[in-house]
């Protein structure tokens, strides 16, 4: 580990620390925001620097508390909630859906809502069928709602720093198996600057790649490993589902002629389908395969260990899918590491 | 105490513009679903006579009293009814999402009891911002049946925020009586005593009780900025949606409609002032007033042209 190494949410930590000092209106709520866990570490020392007035605990009630949190944005405070499980968020929706949303273009541009919700989805270790929900499709389906969804270390802190900013309702997903990502501090972005939120993350003539979240780990690990083997892989991440620069997902799969899109949630009606039926529509005359949604079976995640080995694509999804397209013969990797937890670093219970 | 005939005059005022709607809504101009405040109309004119404009308001579906008591408006009411483009959000709202920015009506809501959190959040901002407004949240009995009620009257008493919860009980949440959806027990305002928040409870219609209720928990929010609530028991005269009455419906027992009628809030201030030997004079006055400034809205309504659906995509987001 370099000396000038970073972590996931240290970057997060460091954006709200940034946002709060950069606007000295804005608030952060959410329940166990300054509990000894520091919400897996993101919320440290934030209490401390800005105040309890500023930076506060709340009642174990979504619904209403986001309201309020809409209520302040649009009387002019800047509002950052965090709910550390986006499945427990699902009983707020009618604050977000029909308030949030839709409250600028409603009152005909009058008002404006700069409100962002740090959402927390869970994976493994038995977080089962309401721990661990990935629900970028739902989000990026209502009109007025920007939505990013963080995979990286490099911007995490960036992205989070300019959804706050930003004037306008954003779901800020944050999975939990990156928050101990690793990066060095020099490759991350400075927080105030705009970001990219399409990139280009590694180039490569023979297939495209579109991912976000933990599967762009996944993703990454993939194209290393066709490289050995001559398929050199085009990844793109795709930061925010509501703001995708679809030209640049075009123009790769256009090249690469081959296209696999990643979802966290299931692909049913999903993100995932939805750029698939744009590639189709686009690059329909070049490519040279179906393009593949990777993402989760249509049934709830089972909780036990032994019922979810095969729930969630990995990199032998990947090598799957690229081999069979290219016609190659590409032997999976092999792994003794448990699937239900992203390392050794993880023990549990939550 | 304010003076009655100005409270008088406001109540006319909206219950002769709650009827010309009425009246004309069978021409089908008025396209968009519509809550009428008749027989409601005295709450919100007894509260903002202790109000400025510093004090923001938030209602519900049924919210044009509130709007124009507030200051609303009324030209910018009415062309919003028609959908036009010099209504007060250019006919994206319609009736159900009012707002005055001018007058410190910030917006109405359509969805039962989800403007409750947001004034909850407005009175947030107030308190961190050290202002000395306070924020009105006006709903029906129906609405304190959601839990964003009950959640947003616990952060506020958790919080200390200044604030009046406005429950306008008409007892009926558009066909269903309250028996069938609270104990016959229950008293809203006991049940906001219990959380936490100074309540209060008052026949709806009797302007000396009303503004009585009104200013003393107004005072006590300004003065120990905590949060309070009102119950004024009240009675809309026509049916829940739509311009007509609905009495031959039978969901309401006829003699509680007649009941409810003989205690109409304009009638008791008529009462009231009847000894008043100017006050007739008065009533063929203002009346005649408010019959012109209405026409001259409906007009404006008229003229005002709709919006062009090309601008249908501006303002998803804020810059």
């Amino acid at each position: 580990m370099p000396n000038n190494s970073t972590s996931f949410a240290t970057q997060l930590q460091k954006a709200q620390h940034h946002a709060m000092q950069n606007d000295p209106g804005m608030i952060c709520m959410g329940l166990g925001i300054d509990d000894p866990k520091a919400i897996f570490g993101t919320t440290s020392g934030l209490q401390t620097a800005f105040g309890q007035s500023r930076v506060f605990d709340m009642p174990t009630a979504e619904n209403a508390m986001t309201g309020i949190g809409v209520g302040a944005a649009i009387a002019g405070t800047r509002v950052l909630m965090t709910h550390q499980r986006v499945d427990f968020f699902l009983l707020a929706m009618d604050q977000l859906v029909n308030n949030a949303a839709k409250w600028h273009y409603m009152f005909n541009g009058q008002m404006s809502v700069p409100l962002t919700i740090r959402l927390i989805v869970g994976r493994g270790w038995g977080q089962g069928p309401t721990h661990q929900q990935s629900l970028q499709s739902w989000f990026s389906h209502i009109p007025g709602l920007k939505v990013v969804v963080p995979g990286l270390t490099d911007n995490a802190g960036q992205l989070l720093y300019d959804a706050i900013m930003d004037n306008n309702p954003t779901i800020f997903l944050e999975h939990r198996w990156l928050h101990n990502q690793i990066a060095s501090e020099d490759e991350c972005q400075p927080l105030t600057e705009q970001p990219r939120h399409t990139r280009i993350l590694r180039e490569g003539e023979d297939y495209t790649i579109i991912s976000n979240s933990y599967m762009l780990s996944e993703a990454l690990q993939a194209q290393k490993y066709m490289q050995q083997f001559g398929i050199q892989c085009e990844v793109i991440e795709i930061a925010s589902p509501t703001n995708i620069d679809w030209h640049v997902l075009y123009q790769s799969v256009k090249k690469s002629r081959r296209c696999i899109v990643t979802d966290m949630g299931h692909t049913f009606c999903s993100l995932a389908s939805e750029i698939a039926n744009r590639i189709y529509s686009e690059c329909f005359q070049s490519l040279l395969c179906p393009v593949t949604t990777l993402g989760l079976p249509h049934y709830p995640e089972p909780t036990s260990y032994g019922l979810t080995p095969d729930y969630y694509p990995n990199i032998n999804s990947f090598i799957q899918t690229i081999s069979g397209n290219c016609g190659v013969d590409i032997a999976r990797i092999t792994t003794t590491q448990h699937h239900d937890i992203p390392g050794e670093w993880f023990k549990g219970p939550f | 105490m304010p003076d009655l005939k100005e409270v008088y005059f406001q109540t006319l005022r909206i219950r002769k513009i709650e009827e010309a709607i009425a009246e004309r809504y069978s021409e089908q101009k008025m396209r968009c679903p519509t809550h009428l405040s008749i027989g409601q109309e005295l709450v919100p004119v007894a509260i903002s006579q202790y109000l400025t404009t510093r004090d923001k308001a938030y209602s519900s579906h049924r919210a044009h009293a509130h709007y124009l008591a507030k200051g609303g408006d009324l030209s910018k009411l009415i062309a919003e009814l028609h959908g036009k483009s010099g209504g007060c959000t250019a006919g994206r709202g319609g009736s159900m999402h009012l707002s005055d920015l001018d007058c410190g009506f910030i917006a109405s809501t359509a969805i039962v009891g989800n403007s409750i959190p947001l004034a909850t959040g407005n009175a947030l901002h107030q308190q961190l911002s050290q202002s000395d407004g306070i924020t009105i949240s006006y709903f029906g009995d129906g609405a304190t049946e959601e839990g964003a009620f009950y959640e947003s009257l616990n952060f506020a008493t958790v919080r200390s925020l200044p604030i009046l919860y406005a429950c306008e009980n008409n007892q009926y949440s558009v066909y269903s009586p309250l028996s069938v959806r609270q104990p016959a027990s229950r008293s809203i305002a006991k049940l906001a005593a219990e959380i936490g928040v100074k309540s209060f409870s008052v026949d709806g219609n009797d302007p000396q009780r009303v503004l009585e209720a009104s200013q003393a928990a107004i005072e006590f929010i300004r003065k120990e900025r905590k949060p309070a609530l009102v119950e004024y028991f009240t009675y809309r005269h026509r049916e829940h949606c739509g311009p007509n009455f609905d009495d031959e419906l039978n969901y309401r027992e006829a003699h509680e409609v007649e009941e409810w009628l003989a205690n109409d809030p304009l009638k008791n201030l008529q009462k009231l002032l009847s000894s008043d030997s100017d006050f007739s004079h008065f009533q063929a006055r203002v009346s005649e007033q408010i019959t012109q400034e209405i026409e001259a809205a409906f007009n404006f309504a008229s003229s005002s042209p709709f919006g062009d659906p090309i601008d249908n995509e501006r303002y998803i987001y804020a810059k």
